[in-house]
């Protein structure tokens, strides 16, 4: 389960996050909605570990475990994700190279052992057939003139790769078309588990269409302003966040 | 004046300096007080080099020495070179390469030093029509060593020739190389690549002089300095009138890892010739911190993500290399320089 409680965190020594309180259920799905620069995309950094995001009050953590005192690659071994709104290219290191890097860097931060080659790209194989990824993509320098599209479906292949137990999904549906929308719900339905919490930042009921919450909370301001079930995204469809407004 | 004169007199005052042009940022003269004596020969032990395994001899020079090597009319080899220093004295090497019409050369190259010695290699190739030559040249110099190289090397119509030189630096080292293209169906590629760390310095100087015309040149050299370490970066490319249709491209790249850490770069293009494709890219950066967040939220540790950032970078000059023993040897010298530095 993650816990967030009353988070207060800046960026350039602007308060962006002011007194954020939320907890996702391991098991469950929330989705987070909001104006442009409610601070969805800082949430999902604080969260992660991002140099120039300050936290100046309040907690967060994951099956009891705090996060704020951890350096990014512990909090991601420690199961955290984040599927990027805006995936970065990594020039001269093949996809795979670079999941299985993370992997056994992660594994190795567990205590596991390495995961062996032919196990790997076994996985790797099924998880790429699974997510409609022609395979020869994964030998290419990471994202590095990929689609953005392409891009988002990287994010959604490494996250399978990874089995974290908390996945943030900043804006996954965007640039994506209809069937790769599908694509990408699809395989990030199949990651539901009672011991996984997913937050799903979005602008649009039709992710929600195909990854369905069980709770919609709306960000505003940089806080939690009002939560509710699915019914409220089709509400914010319709009536947008004008009643939100926070004075500038 | 010259380092060469320098060694074989002992006289500092023959040492080039700052007010030499062309190494102003590589002074010798402001930096060797006194020479050192002269180098001893030296009869220990000489441990497996990066190259072991790979090639069906190997010619070590140790402390100095001559070597001229042929490679007969359509022969083809794979050879060593290793020029190997010993303790803290000065001396020099001379090595004359010549292959003769269709030859072909893989030249797998060391020079290693384990002290402040004071070095001058000399290495002349000459290439017949039609010969081919692949130098790599991996240089693991002792942080007080002081070591300079020219290279010269002349191509017949038709010949093709590619070089790596992959360095880590020194006290104060350059290693030149001077290239006589004649155009027409001559090949040239000329790549460099450095992982400087602590106070290393490393000057990588080249002049391609094209005479002929339809000539084409590939220059790639890339670059990690780190620490207050030195890199240098001179390449000219001088087209000489009448060498028309020339087709050269020279780029370098660097990655400055500390505030501290020094580039300085010149590339020159001197055209005297008609319709001639020329260009050359510079740049310097630091580490793409985004990128670096991302491979850290992936669960990389932050060093390890450097090292791998830093490795992928100079990937694409190493991976220029055709020699796939050699390629893999310099893969692991690269990976095991930046793992060490981060
Ligand atoms: N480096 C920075 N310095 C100052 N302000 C910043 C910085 N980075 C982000 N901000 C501000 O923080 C606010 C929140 O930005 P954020 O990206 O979290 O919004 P968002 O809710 O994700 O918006 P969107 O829906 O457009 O993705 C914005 O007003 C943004 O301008
Ligand atoms: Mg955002």
């Amino acid at each position: 389960m993650l816990k967030i409680d009353n988070l207060q965190a800046e960026v350039g020594g602007k308060p962006i996050i002011k007194g954020l309180s939320l907890e996702v259920p391991s098991g469950e799905v929330h989705a987070i909605m909001g104006p442009n620069g409610a601070g969805k995309s800082t949430l999902s950094y604080v969260l992660t570990g991002r140099q120039g995001y300050e936290v100046t009050g309040g907690s967060a953590s994951l099956n009891g475990e705090d996060l704020l005192s951890l350096d990014p690659a512990e909090r991601a071994a420690k199961g955290v994700f984040l599927s990027f709104q805006y995936p970065l290219e990594i020039p001269g290191v093949p996809a795979l190279t670079f999941i299985r890097t993370a992997l056994n860097a992660q594994r190795k931060a567990r205590g596991e052992g390495e995961i062996s080659a032919p196990d790997f790209l076994k996985r790797a194989r099924s998880v790429a057939g699974s997510l409609k990824i022609d395979f020869d993509m994964l030998k290419r320098a990471l994202n590095v003139g990929f689609s953005g599209g392409e891009k988002k479906r990287m994010e959604i292949f490494q996250m399978a790769m990874l089995e974290p137990s908390l996945l943030i999904l900043d804006e996954t549906d965007s640039g994506l078309d209809i069937d790769a929308l599908k694509i990408v719900s699809e395989g990030v339905n199949a990651l539901r588990s009672p011991d996984r919490s997913m937050l799903v930042i979005t602008h649009y009921q039709r992710l929600l269409d195909h990854i369905r919450p069980d709770r919609v909370h709306v960000l505003a301001g940089g806080r939690i302003v009002e939560s509710g079930g699915p019914e409220l995204a089709l509400e914010l469809e319709r009536v947008g966040y004008d009643k939100y407004a926070v004075p500038a | 004046m010259s380092l060469l004169s320098a060694i074989r007199t002992g006289d500092v005052t023959e040492l080039p300096s700052r007010r030499d042009e062309d190494w102003r940022w590589s002074d010798l003269r402001g930096l060797v007080r006194t020479m050192p004596g002269l180098s001893s020969g030296f009869d220990g032990e000489i441990p497996a080099g990066r190259f072991a395994g790979l090639v069906d001899e190997d010619h070590v020079l140790v402390n100095g020495g001559e070597l001229t090597l042929t490679i007969g009319a359509g022969q083809s080899r794979t050879l060593g070179l290793r020029l190997i220093s010993r303790g803290e004295g000065r001396h020099s090497t001379r090595v004359s390469i010549n292959l003769e019409a269709g030859a072909q050369l893989a030249l797998l190259e060391t020079q290693d030093s384990d002290g402040a010695s004071l070095v001058q290699n000399t290495l002349t190739i000459e290439m017949a029509v039609g010969a081919k030559l692949e130098r790599v040249l991996l240089v693991d110099d002792h942080a007080m060593a002081i070591n300079v190289g020219q290279t010269t090397v002349s191509l017949a119509p038709g010949a093709d020739y590619g070089q790596s030189v992959l360095t880590s630096g020194a006290r104060r080292q350059r290693l030149e190389t001077h290239v006589s293209h004649p155009g027409g169906e001559a090949q040239l590629r000329l790549d460099g690549a450095y992982l400087l760390a602590g106070k290393a310095h490393s000057d990588q100087t080249t002049v391609v002089t094209h005479t002929g015309l339809d000539g084409a040149t590939r220059q790639l050299t890339k670059g990690v300095a780190r620490d207050q370490a030195r890199a240098v970066f001179q390449g000219r490319i001088v087209v000489t009138e009448g060498a028309d249709r020339t087709d050269a491209r020279m780029a370098h790249h660097a990655l400055l890892l500390s505030d501290q850490a020094e580039l300085d770069s010149k590339p020159e293009l001197e055209i005297y010739a008609d319709d001639v494709a020329c260009a050359h890219g510079n740049t310097v950066g630091a580490m793409d911190e985004d990128a670096l967040f991302y491979a850290c939220q992936r669960g990389i540790p932050e060093s390890l993500a450097r090292a791998m950032l830093a490795e992928a970078f100079i990937g694409e000059v190493l991976d220029r290399i055709v020699h796939e023993g050699a390629r893999e040897a310099a893969l692991a010298w690269a990976s095991e320089r930046l793992s060490v530095a981060s």
